[in-house]
């Protein structure tokens, strides 16, 4: 018997090109912006995989490494590519615009910002929904975002999904905890095995997309940190005015 | 309205403590707009060191590199000037580099530099921050008639010496600053590191 | 020079500039009524929410770039190059929203106590012309960080010029180029940092000025300068300063509290205050799947979209801002407060209020069909609170007004 892995179900409405990108079912990503080593790892996999098409031209090597707590030789040894770049530089690309036009019908676009505008959820879902298309010029197409121009750049390490009928995991049997399935006409599964198994694939783009939310706001955590304390003050503050809100006004009983 | 019964002593405690916490709330809140005036990211990475090659520089001549923004004048000094330097100390209004603020340690000394003949100055005049213009001849100029080269400011006519050092009779006080350097290799210096690299 | 004299520092000041007869009749000894309760917050805080805007804004152009090519960057770059960027960024794009916020519900207070009545007729009447000035640098700051809302807000605001005779080349006019452009930005950029903080500030003198030429109102409606005492101080009035000063500081800590939890933990306000789509730079070629506008504007936006038709939809829109206008006239009735009106007064009140809410929620959402019925329903009754009003505010029986203030302290 064929093995088949179902990885998404899609809440789809009848017939896949009516579907409305914001119809898609999108699989939540706890962002957990202190967990350090997971921002390592997802700013590995970004300059190792997306940097060669995406730049990320709002933020420095610098402040990556001192926020991710990389050291300057690591990072510019093993994570900076472009030889010339100053560890001080702004994570341009040296891909030329009108080129990639060429080359992919649009310029990839900027991903410092990217989490900020599609939001994390969107992001872990789409990048583990492609599947084989052969009708693109990819062979990929993507459930999330219907014919994206981009090739699936980690296909290997996902391997292969392909898009049909497959049992999918619809939750528990309350009594017995046995996964219920149910056969859906549109959904996930792996067609071909890549290097990783379908969890530490996960796990290696839940780590890319935490880099990309870090990214996208890389003062985020200081900013809570700095609001407690500012609130902190203002509770401290409030007492004695007050009190002597309450001081004054007692002439006037 | 009765002010009969106030507790004045409350009320003036009460008053002070607002106030006071207050000033100190005014006070974080000028943090940030204070801060923001400082150098930014990019000017950080645009002040990063900067590498010069000097393996092109021929004695009496200079290069102008540029670093922060500023120029930095970098001199290869022929034998026969290292030799007059000490001779001028008389005509000098800080010969023995007593204001240690104008060099790092390892620049204290007569020649000002780490290697003897490679001289390396800020080009920025200590007295209202021009470019002072380096006159390499040994000849009698407009502005001296002793002038045994160095730099001459267009600006208010401060003069230095071939280590940067001031004559008496400039209207700047001080010696051209020697910024923090050191060599990457013979040939290569770099500009805004103290230490040797290994 | 010593100022414990009477005649001393202060007196020769006074005698070139009159600092303490100032002070005096507007602060020390104004007489504000002594009943004044939450409402009158937000007089204060509105005026709090004008300083940041003009502090943080001035330290944001000291970084931004008001060019089509660098603008959005530049944005960036205050947010992580520039010390403490993104706290003075924040604090700007947070205090639009808390300015509006505090303005939305001064207005309500009027409303609800008839401070726009009689003789404080040109305190409303400067009051709207801030509130529409406002509006206007509101939209103009939106466009200048040069996202894709900025973009197309503009375009799609802009656009609604168009119904005008002369429409098109008026629309032209206004930008400077066939599209909004680089031109555009720079000349809103002009009218945002300068020319319409000036006007705001001028209006907000003017608006203080007639306020205490004739003297706060109440929540009870009550003239409290009828009844005074032997030293001609109104009876149920205390003076502002020190009362209402120390009274003023709670509001502002709490609602500085309330600001900086939006401000250090929520700075997009759930895409409201930040679209999310404003992250990606302008793209003239490429809108957005959904328009909308920030939340402020959401009222007027729905119903401009309610009416099924270009120039009645942009009429409705003027015509719901303009209505707030004569709304001193359009109340006939012989008494201030609600507490006094009638129950219908009473009733379209509070469904005006929730109206605003409804309408402002449904300009922020796409317009599905049933929404936009909603829509519809929503702006009947917000036109039927102003236009009905000079008849129910007469019918209605009313409460005999007492003589002295109830409540407070």
């Amino acid at each position: 018997m064929k093995k088949i892995f179902a990885l998404i179900a899609i809440a789809l409405l009848p017939g896949m090109a009516l579907a409305n990108e914001s119809d898609v079912h999108l699989d939540e990503h706890r962002t957990d912006l202190h967990d350090t080593a997971s921002l390592q790892r997802g700013a590995q996999t970004f300059m190792n995989y997306c940097m060669g098409c995406h730049s990320m031209e709002h933020i420095r090597f610098n402040r990556i490494a001192k926020d991710l707590e990389i050291p300057e030789k690591l990072m510019m040894d093993n994570l900076v590519f472009d030889t010339d770049k100053k560890f001080g530089a702004l994570a341009t690309i040296g891909m030329r615009k009108e080129d990639s036009k060429k080359w992919f019908g649009a310029t990839p676009p900027d991903l410092t910002l990217v989490a900020r505008v599609r939001r994390p959820d969107w992001l872990y879902t789409y990048l583990r929904s492609f599947y084989a298309d052969p009708s693109r010029p990819w062979g990929v197409n993507n459930v999330v975002f219907k014919d994206v121009g981009m090739p699936h750049v980690l296909a290997g390490l996902q391997g292969v999904q392909a898009m049909g009928t497959a049992q999918v995991a619809v939750g528990f049997d309350t009594l017995t905890g046995r996964e219920i399935t149910e056969e859906h006409e549109h959904a996930l599964y792996l067609e071909k095995a890549g290097s990783l198994t379908p969890e530490q694939y996960d796990r290696v783009v839940f780590d890319l997309v935490n880099f990309m939310t870090y990214a996208a706001e890389p003062m985020a955590v200081e900013r809570q940190s700095l609001g407690w304390w500012v609130l902190g003050f203002l509770a401290i503050f409030f007492v004695p005015v007050y009190l002597l809100n309450k001081e004054f006004w007692k002439d006037l009983k | 309205m009765s002010q009969d019964g106030v507790n004045k002593g409350r009320r003036t405690l009460l008053l002070g403590v607002t106030s006071g916490l207050g000033a100190v709330g005014a006070g974080f809140v000028a943090v940030p707009f204070v801060g923001s005036w400082n150098p930014s990211e990019k000017a950080k990475a645009a002040g990063a060191p900067a590498k010069v090659d000097i393996s092109k520089l021929e004695p009496g001549a200079i290069l102008i590199a540029e670093w922060r923004g500023k120029p930095v004048y970098i001199v290869r000094r022929s034998e026969e000037t290292l030799a007059n330097l000490p001779s001028l100390a008389g005509r000098l209004k800080d010969p023995e580099n007593s204001n240690k603020a104008q060099q790092p340690a390892y620049a204290d000394n007569v020649n000002r530099s780490r290697k003897p003949e490679i001289l390396v100055l800020l080009g920025v005049c200590t007295h209202l921050g021009c470019a002072p213009k380096y006159f390499a001849e040994v000849k009698p100029e407009p502005f001296d008639a002793q002038w045994q080269g160095g730099w001459f400011c267009p600006c208010h006519g401060s003069r230095f010496d071939l280590s940067g050092r001031v004559f008496v009779g400039s209207p700047a006080a001080a010696n051209l600053e020697v910024p923090p350097y050191s060599f990457e290799s013979e040939n290569v210096l770099v500009v805004g590191v103290d230490e040797e690299h290994a | 020079m010593s100022t414990k004299q009477s005649n001393g520092f202060m007196g020769w000041i006074d005698d070139r500039l009159p600092v303490t007869q100032t002070y005096e009749k507007h602060m020390s000894k104004y007489y504000a009524p002594k009943n004044f309760n939450f409402w009158y917050f937000f007089g204060v805080l509105s005026m709090l929410m004008l300083v940041n805007q003009i502090l943080s804004g001035i330290w944001l152009t000291m970084n931004f770039v008001p060019s089509q090519e660098a603008a959005f960057a530049s944005v960036e770059y205050i947010m992580r190059d520039v010390p403490y960027g993104w706290i003075i960024r924040y604090m700007h794009s947070t205090g639009a929203t808390f300015f509006f916020i505090a303005v939305y519900l001064h207005m309500m207070r009027a409303l609800m106590y008839g401070s726009y009545q009689k003789p404080r007729e040109l305190i409303w009447l400067f009051g709207m012309f801030i509130y529409l000035a406002l509006m206007a640098e509101a939209f103009m700051g939106y466009v200048l960080p040069w996202g894709q809302m900025s973009y197309w807000g503009a375009q799609v605001i802009i656009s609604l010029f168009s119904v005008l005779p002369y429409g098109n080349e008026l629309t032209e006019w206004i930008r400077g180029d066939f599209l909004i452009s680089g031109a555009t930005l720079n000349r809103f950029f002009a009218l945002h940092v300068v020319a319409v903080p000036l006007v705001i500030v001028m209006l907000v003198v003017l608006h203080l000025l007639a306020l205490h030429e004739v003297g706060s109102n109440n929540p009870d409606g009550v003239d409290i300068k009828k009844l005074k005492d032997e030293n001609g101080k109104p009876l149920d009035g205390v003076p502002f300063h020190p009362y209402y000063t120390v009274h003023d500081m709670v509001g502002i800590v709490v609602f500085l509290m309330v600001f900086c939890t939006v401000m250090f933990f929520f700075p997009e306000g759930g895409g409201f205050m930040l679209e999310y789509a404003n992250f990606e730079p302008a793209n003239g070629l490429k809108t957005p799947a959904h328009i909308a506008p920030v939340w402020y504007f959401g009222c007027f936006y729905a119903i401009l979209r309610a009416v099924p038709d270009k120039v009645f939809g942009v009429i409705g829109m003027a015509g719901a801002i303009a209505v707030l206008f004569v709304l001193p006239w359009l109340d006939r009735s012989p008494v201030r407060s609600w507490r006094y009106k009638g129950w219908i007064s009473k009733i379209f009140i509070i469904v005006f209020a929730f109206d605003f809410v409804l309408l402002t929620w449904l300009g922020t959402q796409p317009a599905t069909e049933k929404l936009t019925l909603v829509a519809q329903v929503a702006s009947v009754i917000y036109f039927a609170f102003f236009l009905l009003m000079p008849f129910y505010t007469r019918m209605e029986k009313t409460k005999p007004v007492p003589e002295r203030v109830t409540g407070g302290h």
